[in-house]
């Protein structure tokens, strides 16, 4: 097979590697379901995957264009109405890691998918949050996955659809949250992960042919390299045939009906 | 008990000009031919809510029905932007949508509120984020027993909800089954609410006793509309139809082409026409 991989494979793949076996996690559509799927396919096979749907345990063999489609009730051991959901499994606390993506994430990974410009006059009005301010506050921590570009990586949010870190520090706790935030954000250039004091997201590894000089093009603000950054191991022969498949199935299922 | 009637008579008697109408179902049974049956009859005024105001509202925004929206998440999932619906913020075409913006946590719970006769509910959420500052019906409620802090919205009270189910009785009682999202508590919440249903059969005979089901005489109208969900779907009768939602997208962009779609579409159409989409054969659902 071929080996070669894009970068966009190798940001699934990283992502996919940060979720264990034990982890009952609340998954966002998009980059976050790919990779939560590559992991249930491969070293993580009895992870626990939840739409907000109300889909628990549920095990996509095509991954859903949409977060209720009909593949994900078909495959899950149990579904739940929608305010059960937020309510008891959510808000109950009994999520252990939410994977979210967005538009635009600013240095504490705090994210926006609201507008870009004033909300009232906005330039761009983007979906809105959805579940992502709750799943942000009440996951036991939070995977990020997103492109780097300079128009999603930036200086200022204009508008904090979920928080992060907010201001950086201990923003979190001074809000009375108990939950730890973003702790990786997986992008298709390098892994950033926040800096233990200052929470500002730091790369701590780079993926295998990018350069220091491309994250800094990349990324909206100055950004900050660890004093050890490690190189990404590439994408193994499995890793890759189980993402192609899948997204290959994928495809296949979009187009047809 | 609810009246078994046709949609025209239903959408007539029940979805009145300035309603607060709720039209739900998660991804799934999103009642699609009531909501072009709306579109029929000219209803204007209407304040829409929903949570995930997928294409049924972009349809109803782009026609021209709505003069405002409550929501918590306003695309075409997995596709990108509802183009309607921001050509109505961004340039007020057709006409002007007062936007009222939460999160999913917030609206399941404002509709179980509702459901439960609350004048509000409170959630453990929003903490952080921007939208409390741009939503005033995103206030503060201090719990009397430990002083915690917590979130608090209206409940949503809807003159009339809107859902889609797999069969009724001929008594009018409705089962739901899959993926049931709020549509339970839409229907709970609201002073009338009519459901469309891909069967009418003799008995429900539920598959379990915890089944989710209506009983008729929590319901105002029940209507047979075989197909009446697509291009979303009916669990156990046919799939989601996710290249007619990337489709979408190219139909939407333009005013134009978006009318002349209306006009072949839902115009010049009427209900039976959702009757290709459904399966000829029911499967059992899964």
């Amino acid at each position: 097979m071929n080996t070669d991989f894009t970068p966009t494979e190798m940001m699934t793949i990283a992502a996919a590697r940060a979720l264990t076996n034990d982890d009952v996690c609340f998954v966002g559509i998009g980059a976050p379901s790919a990779a939560c799927n590559v992991a249930r396919l491969t070293h993580a096979p009895d992870i626990t995957l939840i739409y907000e749907s109300g889909t628990v345990g549920t095990k996509p063999d095509v991954l859903p264009l949409s977060i209720g489609d009909g593949e994900l009730c078909d495959t899950a051991l149990f579904t739940v109405p929608v305010p059960e959901m937020f309510r008891y499994w959510l808000q109950g606390g009994r999520i252990t890691t939410g994977f979210l993506g967005g538009a635009q994430i600013d240095k504490f990974a705090n994210l926006n998918t609201t507008v870009v410009g004033p909300y009232d006059k906005p330039k761009v009005r983007l979906p809105g949050g959805g579940g992502a301010p709750e799943i942000a506050s009440n996951c036991g921590r939070i995977f990020i996955t997103m492109a780097l570009t300079n128009r999603g990586f930036v200086e200022k949010l204009p508008f904090i659809t979920s928080m992060g870190h907010g201001e950086g520090g201990d923003h979190r706790a001074r809000l009375g949250m108990k939950t730890k935030g973003p702790t990786r954000v997986v992008t298709d250039l390098c892994i950033f992960e926040p800096d233990t004091e200052t929470k500002e997201l730091t790369v701590v590894s780079i993926h295998k042919g990018v350069t220091r000089a491309q994250i800094r093009e990349n990324c909206g603000w100055t950004v900050k390299f660890a004093d050890f950054v490690e190189g990404t191991p590439v994408p193994s022969e499995t890793e890759l045939t189980v993402l192609r498949d899948i997204n290959a199935r994928t495809k296949k299922a979009h187009e047809a009906a | 008990m609810a009246r078994l009637c046709s949609l025209s008579e239903a959408i007539a008697d029940n979805v009145w000009d300035g309603d607060t109408v709720a039209m739900e179902g998660f991804t799934h049974l999103i009642p699609y031919a009531a909501g072009h049956e709306v579109i029929r009859q000219g209803r204007r005024d209407l304040y829409l809510v929903r949570m995930t105001p997928d294409i049924i509202y972009d349809q109803l925004i782009g026609a021209g029905c709505a003069r405002g929206m409550k929501f918590s998440w306003g695309g075409n999932p997995g596709v990108g932007s509802l183009h309607r619906f921001r050509d109505a913020v961004e340039n007020q075409w057709p006409r002007a949508l007062d936007i009222e913006e939460h999160s999913h946590a917030a609206m399941a719970n404002a509709y179980e509120a509702g459901a439960a006769s609350l004048p509000f509910a409170m959630l453990r959420g929003y903490i952080g984020a921007d939208l409390p500052k741009v939503n005033p019906n995103i206030r503060n409620v201090t719990c009397p027993f430990t002083g915690e802090v917590l979130a608090a919205v209206p409940a949503i009270l809807p003159d009339v909800s809107i859902i889609h189910a797999q069969r009724a009785d001929r008594k009018g009682n409705v089962l739901i089954e899959g993926i049931t999202g709020v549509q339970k508590e839409a229907v709970l919440a609201a002073k009338r609410s009519i459901v469309t249903v891909e069967e009418i059969v003799e008995e429900l005979n539920p598959p379990s006793p915890n089944s989710t089901v209506l009983p008729s005489w929590a319901v105002t109208a029940v209507v047979h509309v075989p197909g009446g969900a697509f291009p979303s779907y009916a669990h156990g009768y046919y799939p989601r139809s996710n290249a007619f939602y990337i489709a979408w997208d190219k139909i939407a962009r333009e005013r134009e082409t978006f009318a002349a779609w209306i006009e072949e579409n839902v115009m010049k159409a009427s209900p039976e026409d959702f009757g290709k989409y459904a399966a000829k054969k029911p499967v059992k659902a899964a």
